[in-house]
């Protein structure tokens, strides 16, 4: 706590020393790596803790099949760039179901490819503590989250009996088979992000830049035509818009912005001035009220 | 999100630029039940136009379905995000919230007034640098008013906003604003804040939110949102000694040492010396290592790695310091402890006891008071059930690096942990270190006296001699009925000066006078503490590593 360092160096000292706590306190730590911005800059700031050594754990990316392609090849050229194990772990049950968002609805498709799918992975690999990009400015539950998240031998979260978490002192004991989520960048708004990623130059997936691509309009939002299995219903056209995304995930559940932003000021502009947030482009979060605790109780990021 | 800065739509890299340089203040609500801490926040953050549209829409159908305003716009529901809150209209664990203004950026922790979840109110406050303390102008204050001030004063906070809210329910009466002031400034006064800020609120109307209100006339102060801007952020220690709690060592390869930490005070750079805290060895610093260059500097708050020129053994736990002016090194700090958990404490047994860096076991030997948190009076009492807040003296199985927690929050605090459960059982606050017991090697020395005339001081001779032992010695006076004056021997300082230390036992404080002298005029430095016996006085020579003793470290047995 000193006021001799910009926000952004607090926030950066703040999240490196949460990155090095867990190195220092658990057997088997992994970051998830969604591929998105908020990722992007823990991966960074992963980098700066441990440098010059490489970052100490794998990264793991749940895929659900449905990523964007331009998703996949980028998280492949930065694990690859940062020397970097990367897991790349699919729900093969769900795959074999054949779940998808169009089929199942996305409250269920979710459930499986991403839910299931990660508790497959934390289990498999036995990781004792999982770095996650998210942050309290997101979402309500989010805010009330600790930035030491304990979970329950079935991945379970207890809104109603957190851990207290006092300075910067994280208590990170745990009993077989539970584990702990960290969120590093737990104290970091949208704003706070992309000013960082301004500053440290870090790279982020070309979709967040507004470029002509091919999309449909499908209950008010505007869905992109990444691949084939989208499949056109009745009175849909495929038209060529400039867009960009405010947050990436799976391309049949993440809006499109119209935007000619196609540089990061002006990403950044836009942003300030825009007067909706930036969960708004995505669908699972307007299933229900309360429905971003439920999930995270199940075991969702 | 409507940042008012014209900058964003005309020229979006200067204001960016202009971002860069805004400070960053934390704060907290607390106070009692329904005093209106959730609505507070949340009128703040649409006043401040942090409020989405999407938001707001799902908060204009939440206040209908569970709103406490009978469909009016209910703001608390903007902080209380979970399920359970929204279903009983409470607050149960802190909210964390941002929001900024073109003078600065804010993080802000709503915590909850139930005495229940005191543990979630302490986690917002063990981070924040000034308090916003509500009181319900109809009730005044209340016990938890009274609490949650004591814990914000215990944790270092400062600077207070009185926040007297719901004036709208009483007419904005200024007699019953004045009251409850001048009640929160008598109950407030041994609390040592800095400053305390009453303001007229209605948080749920906006008055004095951000603009002045019509309605108060009488009230001249600042508005909340003028306070918070202007507040000076207290905590800059780059002046302060250096600390650097030793987190990980980095060693990629043969050829590189890094021991890597956040600064929790000072300032270091290369060519420094540093000593190691628990072994008393010294060396320099070589590089402040980052990805994007070596630094010339690096002060508080940074989380670095250092790597230093000679290969002395350092590893996590360790603490690395400025060598004239070390922390405590201790097995037995006296500290405030907040009790957190349903179990109460158990005096004897094993705890976890986690500090900047370090994990020890460790027990609490005596509880030496509990403070009732209404009247702050000292009641003597065995243990600290849930949301107890007492001073107590702890017993670790070794040494560890503290300061008070009045010079440093970061190195002065801690938390317990129970072994079996894993809960985090309490927060601590170490206030001292009383001279380690044991440490001491008891050559009794009985004084030589010179004369002892009837208003004369007794005169007292001391010298290597009479203090022979290395490590630290005794010098009882207690039984000394009068005044007393020293003289010394140059190789009395000597002795100190190779880094021994010598415990002065006094039988009241008028005896101190000579101590002190002693003190001043040979340059020595000493530590005071109070006990059972008496007083004793420790006196050393700063900067000096401290001879060891002839007990081991390794700590008692479990
Ligand atoms: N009339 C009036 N009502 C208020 C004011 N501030 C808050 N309230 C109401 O008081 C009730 C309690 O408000 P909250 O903001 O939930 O109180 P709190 O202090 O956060 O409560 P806990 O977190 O559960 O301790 C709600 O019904 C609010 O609408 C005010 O200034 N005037
Ligand atoms: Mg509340």
């Amino acid at each position: 706590m000193s006021d001799n360092l910009t926000h952004l160096q607090q926030l950066e000292a703040e999240s490196i020393h949460i990155l090095r706590e867990v190195v220092a306190e658990f057997n088997n730590p992994v970051m998830l790596y969604s591929i998105g911005k908020d990722s992007a800059v823990m991966l960074h700031l992963a980098r700066k803790a441990f440098y010059p050594a490489p970052p100490p754990f794998p990264l793991l990316h749940v895929d659900t099949t449905w990523k964007f392609r331009e998703m996949i090849q980028f998280r492949d050229r930065m694990a690859a760039e940062c020397n970097l194990d990367l897991i790349v772990h699919v729900n093969e049950e769900g795959v074999n179901r054949g779940v998808s968002p169009f089929t199942h609805g996305s409250a269920l498709y979710t459930d499986v490819m991403k839910t299931e799918g990660l508790k497959q992975a934390l289990d498999r690999y036995k990781f004792d503590a999982a770095f996650g990009g998210a942050r309290r400015d997101e979402e309500k539950s989010r805010a009330k989250e600790r930035i030491f998240s304990f979970r329950s031998a079935n991945h379970r979260w207890d809104p109603k009996s957190q851990r207290p978490e006092l300075w910067n002192l994280y208590n990170t004991r745990i009993k077989p088979g539970e584990s702990i989520r960290v969120f590093p960048i737990s104290n970091w708004t949208e704003l706070d992000v992309w000013q960082y990623i301004h500053l440290e130059q870090i790279p982020i997936v070309p979709l967040y830049y507004a470029a002509v691509r091919p999309v449909v309009e499908r209950d008010g939002m505007l869905i992109m035509v990444d691949d084939d299995r989208l499949e056109l219903q009745p009175g849909e056209k495929v038209e060529y818009k400039s867009v960009r995304f405010r947050t990436l995930g799976c391309y049949p559940l993440t809006a499109a912005v119209e935007s000619e932003a196609d540089t990061l000021p002006r990403i950044i502009q836009e942003m300030l001035l825009t007067r909706t947030s930036e969960r708004q482009g995505r669908m699972i979060d307007h299933d229900q009220a309360g429905s971003m605790e439920k999930k995270k109780q199940e075991g969702y990021f | 999100m409507a940042h008012q800065s014209d900058l964003i739509e005309s020229d979006i890299l200067a204001y960016l630029k202009s971002q860069e340089e805004k400070t960053l203040l934390r704060f907290i609500t607390c106070g009692s039940v329904d005093d209106g801490k959730s609505t507070l926040i949340g009128r703040l953050l649409w006043d401040s136009k942090m409020v989405f549209e999407d938001q707001l829409a799902a908060l204009e159908v939440d206040s209908k379905k569970v709103g406490t305003q009978g469909g009016a716009i209910d703001y608390a529901l903007l902080l209380d995000g979970l399920q359970a809150e929204r279903e009983q209209g409470i607050t149960i664990d802190v909210a964390y919230r941002f929001f900024s203004t073109d003078k600065r950026k804010f993080i802000v922790a709503d915590t909850p007034g139930h005495e229940q979840y005191t543990r979630n109110m302490v986690t917002g406050a063990s981070t924040a640098q000034v308090a916003v303390i509500l009181v319900d102008a109809r009730k005044g204050l209340l016990t938890q008013t009274r609490r949650h001030s004591f814990l914000v004063s215990l944790v270092g906070i400062r600077n207070v906003v009185l926040a007297i809210n719901k004036m709208d329910l009483i007419d904005f009466d200024q007699k019953q604003f004045d009251a409850i002031q001048r009640d929160y400034e008598k109950f407030a006064a041994p609390l040592g804040f800095a400053s305390i800020t009453a303001i007229p609120l209605s948080a749920l109307n906006g008055d004095n939110m951000i603009e002045a209100s019509a309605n108060t006339p009488w009230y001249s102060g600042p508005t909340l949102m003028g306070y918070l801007e202007n507040v000076p952020v207290a905590g800059d220690s780059r002046g302060e000694p250096f600390r650097l709690p030793v987190q990980w060592v980095n060693r990629p390869h043969l050829d590189f040492r890094g021991f890597c930490g956040t600064i929790a005070s000072g300032t270091v750079r290369p060519g420094d010396e540093i000593l190691v805290a628990s072994s008393g060895r010294t060396s320099r610093v070589a590089r402040i290592v980052t990805m994007q260059g070596d630094l010339p500097e690096a002060t508080a708050g940074q989380a670095v790695t250092l790597t230093l020129k000679d290969e002395i053994d350092v590893s996590r736990g360790d603490m690395l310091t400025i060598p004239d002016a070390p922390p405590l090194h201790t097995r037995h700090p006296e500290a405030h402890l907040v009790w957190m958990h349903d179990e109460p404490l158990q005096p004897g047994q094993l705890y976890l006891v986690k500090t900047a860096s370090a994990v020890t076991p460790g027990r609490v030997t005596a509880v030496q008071y509990v403070v009732d948190v209404n009247t702050l009076e000292q009641k003597q009492e065995p243990t600290l059930g849930l949301n107890g807040i007492g001073v107590v003296r702890l017993e670790l199985d070794r040494p560890v690096s503290f300061d008070p927690y009045r010079n440093n929050r970061d190195t002065g605090s801690f938390i317990l942990i129970d072994r079996y459960t894993n809960a985090t059982v309490a927060a601590g606050m170490v206030i001292t270190a009383p001279v380690d017991p044991d440490a001491v090697q008891v050559t009794e020395f009985t004084p030589e006296v010179v004369v002892c005339e009837d208003a004369a001081p007794v005169r007292i001779s001391l010298s290597a001699a009479s203090v022979s032992a290395s490590g630290a010695s005794v010098v009882d006076l207690s039984s000394e009925g009068c005044a007393i004056e020293f003289e010394i021997s140059p190789s009395f300082i000597e002795h100190l000066g190779k880094g021994n230390r010598v415990l002065f036992r006094l039988k009241d404080l008028g005896q101190l006078h000579a101590v002190a002298l002693l003190a001043f005029q040979q340059r020595l430095s000493f530590e005071f503490d109070r006990t059972a016996e008496g007083i004793s006085i420790l006196v050393f020579r700063r900067g000096i590593k401290p001879v060891e003793n002839s007990y081991a470290d390794t700590g008692t047995s479990i």
